[in-house]
């Protein structure tokens, strides 16, 4: 077992943690760093969200700003970089090679790993997407620091450390969270919880190339394949950008048909609440919440779902939700933005109408 | 893995009080006891706040304040008599109740039971939860072997099964057991629980420490039916309910949250659980039918206690310590039985009601026996005109308002006669009188 | 073929209070249950115990009371669990928690055969990160294998494991050596219910109970509050969001209110109809 590979700092007992006494090797540690994340040569936005808050805290700490960029096409990652530097990185760290073609724990781990030993930086932000966390846990833990994940919130505290805040049990409590004695400060963030930055065309900066030590041969796991959603008959619920969803509320399987037809004209993906896939008036990949998927549309549209805790942890990142009810006291009603007290099952087949009309309308003048 | 020749000296259906009073004294006394419920955990299934008595369960764990989850001890009672805007109060507190070792707890119920059954594992039983039993086992002879349950495998084998089931007693109706429980004889009960900061609670009801204040009500909040509300106070949270008589309830056509909604509504409620997050509505069924109710006790291989027995005394609401204890004196004839290698035949298990004459259950349930049929009768004068009354000639008397104290009396007792003729007033005692005898 | 599946007891989070005034959580009455992402690790574990004849352990570390999830895991089918409890892991955070469970692993890979894959959930509802999982696999070096939707193949022979991994925008197939770490994604399995054998036996099973030191913890300060690099400075509720639902009137012929929704939607969210327009040109081609 890989064990302890820095001393750790002598501690006196109890909350020793809480104050700050940062070890002299980590004094060199500088600048805030975004983990840039590339799937198939797209930069996934929440990066760029990243870049545009990790701006704000390099200022306000008045150090450099950098992204790192991994991949194994040299142009691709020349694109992504100006792109980085546009949106507020003065710096950014290429590494290419093409054991990194496909997102892999692995190889990803290592590179980010040798480059933050390298080059030492205070802060590490990636985004809490299932590549970002899976990368930061390795990381975090290879480096033996501190991670915050799913922050919601980051900020500089009067003494230069990273605040960094993140709902706990389901979002009832926000706590935040410090990483007082290691380095780097480490945060994952969740897209769409920060602002897209604005982009400044021409901007540039510095570009360090990073050569990876990877040998092909010697990387355990290959990728066989990659089976893009958009080739896939399979729900793509958690990145549809519109998801209309049934709860009980509907009375029946036959009524659930009422979700699937608006959804249809929507062009959007349809799911429900738990109790359908009990009942069986939906298979289980299309359960929304805390034990189903976790959403993240444009448009939410959940007809007869109360709302429970477990469901709306599992919609709150909708950017509108809206809630089709009877009963005016309905918990969902405290979390979505807008709501009509009706009876799902009349209102629906309108709803589903009076869209069509409308958006093919629309077709037929553009 | 289990072996299906696996048989047990007994199985308790249920882990409600009786179930775990009867599981903890059979298996501390070296049987092997298998207790099944259907619940998550033991208390899963019963989420209400509810006063213990502490006698009934100190006959079983002594020490159990030491250790069991209690909320506060009872200072005070507040009987209250309520018509739509007041209530009319008899309240006692006694700084007596402050005692060493208390009389009456307010607990919550998961928690409680949860605590009693790890004590029913530590005395040596094996609990199964989140099992249903569907079905006695019975021999070519009637006699109940084993029981079925709702996971795929064998039946579970034992020489005795305690019917612990509480007051719907489903196994037992579904064995031939006894018969389906009539909606005249339960009391359907919902509760809420308001969470509110201890130091808040403390306040409203001029509490200190771990004392606690228990509100009974009757009167026009149960809308004509026979039925009362209650209050408690817990550690954080407040308990209130009310129940009414099931028939009742059908006939009126009131749904019981209509009446919880107007029950916490009153001003008199109201201000008490003011500001509370309100969490765990939970419904229940009471057996309120009385000694008249008690279904057959035991037959061949098995005997019924606590709820399933009907066995809760509705005037002053006992219910748990009732359970405990015939789950205790049920235990104890098995465990006689087992010691002289006795069957539990019938005939031997019929030892139990005899404990049972002997103790206060039978004798307190045998004297209110008349109460329930009475209430029943008289719903509309007890549970309306009479609160109505009370209350207005309380504020006949209160209100200064230049009329003179006689006439005062005098406008209390015409008010009272109006609605009552005066036999029916004398009437009204007299079977309360004798119902209580 | 032996599997660890780790699993955490936590506080149901729907009957979670917060106090109003100290901003704690109010455990009283709160009942506990298994992760409910655990539970499809656990399912998928007891899956390849059906095909291999696997042996399941699980693990979990907590309070004493956690022994009650642990025998829950048993009902379902598991065959052994382990319990670390000490009261210096209090106060843990994600790489202390995976260390202790990953020294945990050690010790039973020690006494009960080295595992050939350990799963964890994809996350916990209370603590909510989803590193604990990576944690422990960076810790043992065993490969990681996130977000997992289907197990396609075990060839226990040849030592490999084919998966399919939930990645951004598809499904990645990956191969890799065992041994693994595995988090399971959500709502790939339905929970078995055990049968009367199983569930007679979990009630009579002995929960392994393990300390620091039987696991070999030796050094205390990597353990708990002190071994725990993040600091929780503060807690607090979030504020309320006053702006409730704005809701739209509910006059009117369904049409009418089916257009009055749209309207109040398109007015508060036009980005959102700019979309729909965009969507429906691709749709009515
Ligand atoms: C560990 C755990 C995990 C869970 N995970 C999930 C999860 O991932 N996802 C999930 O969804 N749930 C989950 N649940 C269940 C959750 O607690 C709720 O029970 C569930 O979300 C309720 O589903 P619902 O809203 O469809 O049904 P209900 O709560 O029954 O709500 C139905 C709603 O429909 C309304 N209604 C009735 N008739 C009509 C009508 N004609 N028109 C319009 N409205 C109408 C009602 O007013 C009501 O608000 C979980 C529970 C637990 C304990
Ligand atoms: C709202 C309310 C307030 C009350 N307040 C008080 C009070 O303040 N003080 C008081 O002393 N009494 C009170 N009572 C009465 C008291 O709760 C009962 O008398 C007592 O719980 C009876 O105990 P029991 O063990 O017989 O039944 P229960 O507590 O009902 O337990 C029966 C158990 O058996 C399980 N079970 C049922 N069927 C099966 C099956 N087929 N297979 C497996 N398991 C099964 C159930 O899940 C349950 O856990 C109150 C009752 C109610 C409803
Ligand atoms: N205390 C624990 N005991 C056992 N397993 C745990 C514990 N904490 C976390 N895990 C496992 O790690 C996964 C991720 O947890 P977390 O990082 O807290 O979201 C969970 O789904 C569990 O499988």
């Amino acid at each position: 077992m890989a064990e302890e590979t820095r001393p750790a700092p002598a501690r006196a007992g109890g909350r020793a943690n809480t104050k700050k006494e940062l070890p002299e090797h980590f004094k060199a540690y500088k600048h805030v760093w975004v983990a840039v994340e590339i799937e198939h040569g797209e930069v996934h936005s929440v990066s760029f969200e990243l870049l545009g808050e990790g701006r704000k805290l390099a200022d306000k700490r008045g150090v450099e700003l950098a992204a790192v960029v991994m991949g194994d096409d040299r142009e691709a990652l020349g694109a992504a970089a100006s792109a980085c530097f546009e949106y507020g990185a003065d710096c950014v760290y290429i590494a290419c090679d093409p054991a990194l073609r496909h997102y892999r724990n692995e190889t990803s781990t290592r590179v980010l790993t040798d480059l933050v030993n390298t080059y030492q930086p205070e802060i590490l932000l990636l985004g809490a997407t299932n590549l970002g966390r899976d990368l930061a846990g390795s990381v975090a833990t290879t480096l033996k620091t501190g991670l915050t994940a799913d922050s919601t919130e980051l900020a500089i505290d009067e003494e230069g450390s990273l605040a960094a805040t993140r709902p706990t049990f389901g979002g009832s409590l926000l706590c935040t969270i410090f990483t007082l004695n290691f380095r780097p400060q480490m945060a994952t963030v969740r897209p769409r919880v920060m602002a897209m930055p604005e982009r400044c065309e021409g901007r540039t900066g510095r570009i360090v190339e990073f050569a990876p030590q990877i040998v092909e041969e010697e990387v355990v796991t290959k990728v066989l394949s990659f089976i893009a959603d958009r080739d896939s008959d399979k729900a793509a619920l958690p990145y549809a950008d519109v998801v209309v969803a049934g709860g009980l509320g509907l009375g029946s399987a036959e009524n659930f048909r009422l979700v699937r037809e608006l959804a249809e004209v929507l062009g959007a993906e349809y799911g429900g609440s738990r109790p359908l896939v009990q009942k069986g008036w939906i298979t289980a990949d299309r359960q929304i919440g805390q034990t189903g998927k976790t959403i993240r549309p444009k448009l939410y549209i959940a007809a007869g779902i109360s709302g429970a805790i477990q469901h709306r942890v599992g919609v709150e990142g909708a950017d509108v939700i809206v809630a089709i009810n009877t009963d005016p006291a309905a918990p969902i009603f405290e979390f979505a933005h807008l709501g009509i007290v009706a009876d799902a099952v009349t209102l629906l087949p309108a709803l589903t109408q009076a869209f069509a009309r409308r958006l093919r309308v629309n077709k037929m003048a553009s | 893995m289990a072996n299906v020749e696996d048989k047990f000296d007994a199985i308790v259906v249920g882990a409600g009080p009786s179930g775990n009073a009867a599981a903890y004294t059979m298996a501390r006394e070296g049987l092997n006891v298998l207790q099944i419920e259907r619940g998550e955990y033991a208390g899963s299934k019963n989420v209400q706040g509810a006063i213990l008595y502490a006698d009934a369960l100190e006959k079983i764990i002594p020490e159990f304040r030491d250790e069991a989850p209690l909320e506060r001890h009872v200072i005070e009672q507040r009987m209250w008599t309520m018509d739509d805007t007041s209530h009319t109060g008899m309240h006692y507190r006694s700084s007596d109740f402050n005692e060493a070792k208390p009389n009456r707890y307010t607990i919550l119920r998961a928690q409680f039971d949860k605590w009693f059954s790890s004590k029913v594992k530590e005395a040596g039983a094996l609990v199964l939860c989140e099992t249903t039993v569907t079905e006695l086992v019975k021999d070519l002879t009637g006699t109940v072997i084993g029981v079925r349950t709702d996971r795929q495998g064998n039946p579970i084998y034992a020489d005795v099964v305690v019917l612990a089931e509480g007051v719907n007693g489903l196994v037992g109706q579904r064995s031939g057991l006894r018969e389906e429980v009539a909606a005249d004889s339960v009391a359907l009960a919902v509760k809420e629980m308001h969470f509110l900061p201890r130091e808040t609670i403390e306040a409203r009801f001029n509490l200190k420490g771990n004392e606690g204040v228990v509100i009974e009500a009757m009167g026009t909040i149960t809308k004509g039916m026979t039925g009362t509300g209650f209050l408690y106070t817990n550690e954080e949270s407040i308990s209130v309910g009310i129940g009414c008589i099931v028939s009742d309830f059908a006939q009126s056509q009131v749904s019981p949250s209509e009446l919880l909604e107007a029950f916490k509504a009153h001003p008199s409620i109201a201000p008490l659980i003011e500001g509370a997050e309100v969490k765990e509505y939970a419904a229940h069924l009471i057996p309120e039918g009385g000694y008249k109710a008690i279904p057959q006790l035991t037959g061949e291989g098995w005997i019924v206690v606590g709820d399933a027995g009907q066995f809760v005394n509705a005037v002053h609401r006992e219910g748990s310590n009732l359970a405990m204890t015939t789950g205790r004196l049920a235990a104890e004839t098995v465990v006689r039985l087992h010691r002289l290698g006795e069957e539990m035949s019938a005939r031997n298990l019929k030892d139990y009601e005899t404990r049972l004459e002997a103790s206060f259950v039978m004798k307190d349930l045998k004297k209110y026996k008349g109460i329930p049929a009475l209430l029943h009768r008289n719903k509309g004068t007890f549970f309306g005109a009479y609160p109505r009354l009370i209350s207005q000639a309380m504020q006949t008397w209160f209100r200064v308002d230049g009329v003179d104290k006689k006439s005062k009396e005098q406008a209390i007792l015409r008010n009272f006669r109006q609605t009552r003729t005066l036999r029916g007033l004398i009437g009204d005692a007299w079977s309360v009188a004798r119902a209580w005898r | 073929m032996h599997i660890v599946v780790c699993i955490k007891q936590v506080p149901d989070s729907a009957q979670i209070r917060v106090h109003p005034v100290t901003n704690t959580i109010m455990r009283q009455g709160v009942p506990t249950i298994i992760n409910p992402y655990d539970l499809f690790a656990l399912e998928e574990a007891l899956r390849l115990k059906d095909r291999f004849g696997a042996s399941v352990t699980a693990l979990c570390m907590g309070p004493p009371t956690a022994s009650e999830s642990l025998r829950k895991a048993l009902t379902f089918g598991a065959d052994r669990a382990v319990l670390l409890t000490d009261r210096y892991f209090a106060g843990s955070d994600t790489l202390a928690t995976s260390y202790a469970l990953s020294m945990a692993l050690t010790r039973i890979g020690a006494d009960y055969g080295t595992p050939e894959i350990v799963f964890t959930g994809k996350q916990t509802i209370d603590g909510d990160t989803a590193q604990v999982g990576p944690g422990i696999a960076s810790r043992l070096g065993l490969n990681q294998l996130t977000y997992i939707s289907r197990i396609v193949e075990t060839d226990l022979d040849a030592g490999r494991i084919t998966v399919e991994r939930r990645a951004e925008t598809g499904t990645q197939v990956l191969e890799t050596r065992l041994p693994v770490l595995v988090t399971m994604l959500e709502a790939t399995n339905t929970m078995r219910r055990g049968t009367v054998e199983q569930a007679l036996s979990a009630a009579r099973a002995e929960i392994v109970t393990w300390n620091a030191a039987d696991v070999g913890i030796e050094d205390l300060t990597k353990c708990g509050l002190r071994g725990s690099p993040t600091i929780v400075k503060k807690v607090f509720a979030p504020t309320a969001r006053t702006d409730k639902a704005e809701i739209v009137s509910n006059e009117g012929s369904a049409e009418t209110r089916a257009n009055a929704l749209i309207d109040a939607l398109f007015a508060r969210a036009p980005g959102v109809e700019d979309d729909l327009y965009a969507r429906a040109v691709h749709h009515y081609v």
